[in-house]
């Protein structure tokens, strides 16, 4: 593994090793101090992120490294045109390693094609997140113990929800997981997905516009935000925003150890009432993506 | 209906009928100096009805092209009038240069230099998607 584009860019075995080595960070975090002690980190992002930069950034320093980038494409040479091939080779001689967000899908593997040093996706456009998809993991991992025998119900914006697409393609491989599918007509998952990944699969899924049946069968519900910056037409995006809002009323039957994710940010798909309910587990995916970050970043460099 | 026969050049055969203006279109045959004949509608045992395409000259043809338009097409390489080679095609796994991603948020969109590029994903159904952000190749 040299660069993380894709989840699946990680096979099952890697992805239990990042796990083993995050769980290790997490109980011993003075081991890894120093570890990229003169490694720096490059973040390349194109466009606004406050989350994954700041977890990437907090990851590196944490590891004893340190970070130089730029925040939004009006501040890189990217606003005078500069193609990321040129940016990629030229971020090459300063940085060991590069994590790049950017809204043209396939971008990062545009950097990739044309990097020496490790580039890891951190998000592009609609299509991949794989980090997000690790933070995930790794939160499914210690609130459930296992990646088996789930029932996963996903809400909300399963259409350009690319969390969710990656989620779906990381828990397809293994073995009996259920997929219930919560969405409005407009935002169902895309066929693709439904055709290349669970039933290539052989995965039960069940789809349903109604959260409130469904969600007593659930061991976790991934709600997801409706995105402004994914619809071409605004009035589609106010008409839809509101779809799904998880209050506490409608956790009275859900199970008591189901675990709710969130990639965040949320605008109110889940009301801050639910935060101090011990099901929420949103905030715990934050502090999980900053340790699979660090795992990753270990990895990628092979310093550990 | 007769054509002549070629003396040194190639013969595209089996194309799977219609698709031969496809073929001359992305093979860019109306560049080529020598002669070129395109057969319509030939009766034929095996497919029903195949077109076929002649071309009078010496040619380097991008078999990964023609495989994708039509792998079952077959070519025959002509010299002094003899069949000297025969060429079975097959669906390419990555076709580099020749149809373009219509994903407007797709990254080669907007980076004028970089080669559209497309992976066979699914062979039975013959998919293509982008390999940078693997939408499905659309018509």
């Amino acid at each position: 593994m040299k660069h993380l584009i894709n989840i699946l860019d990680l096979s099952t075995d890697d992805i239990k090793e990042l796990i083993l080595i995050a769980n290790d960070i997490i109980e011993n975090p003075e081991k890894y101090a120093l570890k990229c002690a003169g490694k720096k980190l490059a973040t390349l992002f194109f466009e606004p992120s406050t989350r994954t930069r700041l977890s990437f950034e907090a990851a590196m320093l944490e590891l004893g490294g340190s970070v130089i980038g730029f925040s939004e494409a009006q501040s890189s040479s990217a606003a005078k045109g500069e193609s990321i091939a040129d940016t990629t080779k030229t971020v090459n001689c300063y940085a060991d390693i590069i994590a790049m967000r950017h809204p043209k899908e396939g971008a990062p593997t545009v950097a990739a094609l044309n990097s020496q040093i490790p580039v890891i996706n951190a998000g592009d456009g609609g299509h991949n997140h794989p980090t997000q998809t690790l933070a995930d993991l790794l939160t499914i991992y210690r609130e459930k113990k296992q990646f088996s025998g789930l029932t996963i119900g996903l809400c909300g914006d399963l259409k350009f929800g690319r969390t969710v697409h990656s989620l779906i393609s990381a828990m397809s491989r293994y073995s009996d997981n259920k997929f219930v599918l919560i969405s409005p007509d407009e935002l169902k998952l895309p066929s693709y997905i439904k055709k290349d990944i669970l039933n290539q699969n052989n995965l039960q899924y069940h789809e349903t516009s109604d959260l409130q049946s469904v969600i007593s069968d659930l061991d976790i519900l991934y709600m997801t935000r409706v995105q402004r910056e994914r619809f071409f037409n605004e009035a589609d995006y106010i008409r839809l925003k509101d779809s799904y809002i998880l209050t506490p009323d409608k956790l009275t039957h859900a199970k008591q150890d189901m675990c709710i994710m969130h990639p965040l940010p949320r605008v109110n798909e889940i009301s801050v009432s639910i935060d101090d309910d011990p099901r929420a587990c949103y905030f715990k995916q934050v502090l999980n993506g900053k340790y699979m970050r660090m795992a990753l970043i270990l990895k990628l460099l092979g310093v550990i | 209906m007769n054509v002549d026969s070629i003396k040194n050049g190639i013969v595209i055969d089996h194309i799977t009928a219609g698709k031969s203006m496809e073929v001359y279109t992305y093979l860019n045959l109306e560049e080529i100096c020598g002669s070129v004949a395109i057969i319509k509608n030939v009766t034929s045992r095996k497919m029903g009805k195949k077109d076929i395409i002649k071309i009078d000259a010496k040619l380097d043809i991008d078999l990964d092209v023609l495989g994708y338009i039509d792998p079952d097409a077959t070519i025959n390489i002509i010299k002094d009038g003899n069949i000297v080679e025969k060429k079975h095609l097959a669906l390419p796994e990555i076709i580099k240069g020749v149809i373009k991603c219509k994903n407007p948020r797709c990254i080669s969109i907007c980076e004028q230099e970089l080669e559209h590029i497309f992976k066979l994903t699914d062979k039975e159904n013959r998919i293509y998607r982008c390999f940078y952000c693997e939408s499905k190749k659309s018509d």
